[in-house]
């Protein structure tokens, strides 16, 4: 097993999902109340020492009854690797902790993945739309029931009317 | 050029006196001398860099004086795919610029929206503003873009001048 994930599963007992490496990715699944803590663990611990947030993603799996993945992935600069943590989210409450007082680098992330995918994040000091305008109204893109021409908001010029020639 | 009508002198014969309309020679002024707005939206403005830089030499056809204001533009290439949250500001700028003023759709992005049939992608420029010529391709080649510089030469040959539009045309142009 990779040393880091030897490390984690020492420190953590319970709340870890599973681990896996796989062709030099080394991933860390967690249960979503568990994930500030193992994250802020990744950050602080000295073994660990992942300074820099690479990035926040997440996954539409439709037919899961954990609907939504989200993923971090975290590099250490001084001691040159990397970790993917993951977690997962029911539809019905989309809620995770923010990771942006750990990793400062964590806010425009999270609200991406908060406007394309419609995942809250507890204690985000600006949890707002960054891609769509803040009027959007249509939903969240990149949910795999959302259709991929959208609702008409493409089709609608509304700046139009204010036209004079 | 079917342009200029050349008088012959009496005495020796050498040209130097030029007959034509008014008309076209505002239109051969106005061609001559196109100053673009550089409205690169995507990979379609590297083509179009290239189509103003030595090798293709846009300057050659009067067109060659990027302008990085709409006020002191009056061809915008538009370059690129076009999202939906950029229309509003191709627009503003589209209508910042002064009259006679001329638009060309670059690439299959601006034309149509090529492959990007997506919620965020309009489906062509010419939805909110008025195209005047599409150059085709993804991207274009410099000879494309040039080629329709050229074409909008030819059409800016074509426009009547001196002729004001009546209120209903006006209105049908309003996009």
């Amino acid at each position: 097993m990779h040393p880091l994930l030897n490390r984690i599963q020492q420190t953590f007992s319970a709340g870890i999902t599973s681990l896996s490496e796989w062709r030099g990715d080394v991933v860390v699944t967690v249960s979503r109340d568990k994930l500030h803590e193992v994250a802020q663990f990744m950050r602080e611990d000295p073994w660990m020492d992942f300074d820099y947030i690479v990035h926040v993603s997440s996954v539409d799996w439709p037919d899961d009854e954990e609907r939504f993945e989200v993923v971090w992935e975290f590099y250490s600069l001084r001691k040159r690797q990397r970790i993917r943590l993951k977690t997962r989210v029911p539809e019905s409450d989309c809620v995770v902790d923010s990771l942006t007082d750990l990793w400062k680098g964590a806010d425009f992330m999270e609200r991406e993945v908060y406007d394309m995918m419609g995942i809250r994040f507890r204690n985000h000091p600006d949890l707002r739309r960054i891609l769509m305008p803040d009027d959007y109204t249509e939903g969240y893109p990149l949910r795999k029931d959302f259709p991929l021409r959208g609702k008409g908001w493409r089709d609608t010029f509304e700046f139009l009317d204010e036209v004079t020639r | 050029m079917g342009l200029i009508q050349l008088g012959r002198h009496e005495k020796d014969g050498v040209p130097d006196v030029i007959t034509g309309s008014l008309e076209k020679a505002v239109n051969w002024a106005r061609k001559g001398s196109l100053w673009p707005m550089t409205f690169g939206l995507a990979c379609c403005a590297i083509e179009m860099m290239a189509a103003v830089s030595s090798r293709y030499d846009m300057d050659r056809f009067g067109a060659g004086v990027f302008r990085g204001s709409p006020r002191q533009s009056d061809l915008m290439i538009v370059a690129g795919t076009v999202c939906r949250r950029m229309a509003p500001v191709i627009r503003k700028i589209y209508d910042q610029m002064p009259e006679p003023k001329y638009v060309i759709a670059m690439g299959s992005c601006a034309t149509s929206g090529n492959i990007y049939d997506s919620y965020s992608v309009v489906q062509g420029v010419d939805r909110f503003i008025p195209v005047d010529i599409y150059v085709p391709g993804c991207p274009p080649t410099p000879e494309a873009l040039l080629d329709g510089i050229l074409k909008l030469q030819e059409r800016i040959m074509q426009k009547r001048v001196f002729v004001t539009q009546p209120d209903q045309v006006k209105a049908k142009l309003k996009v």
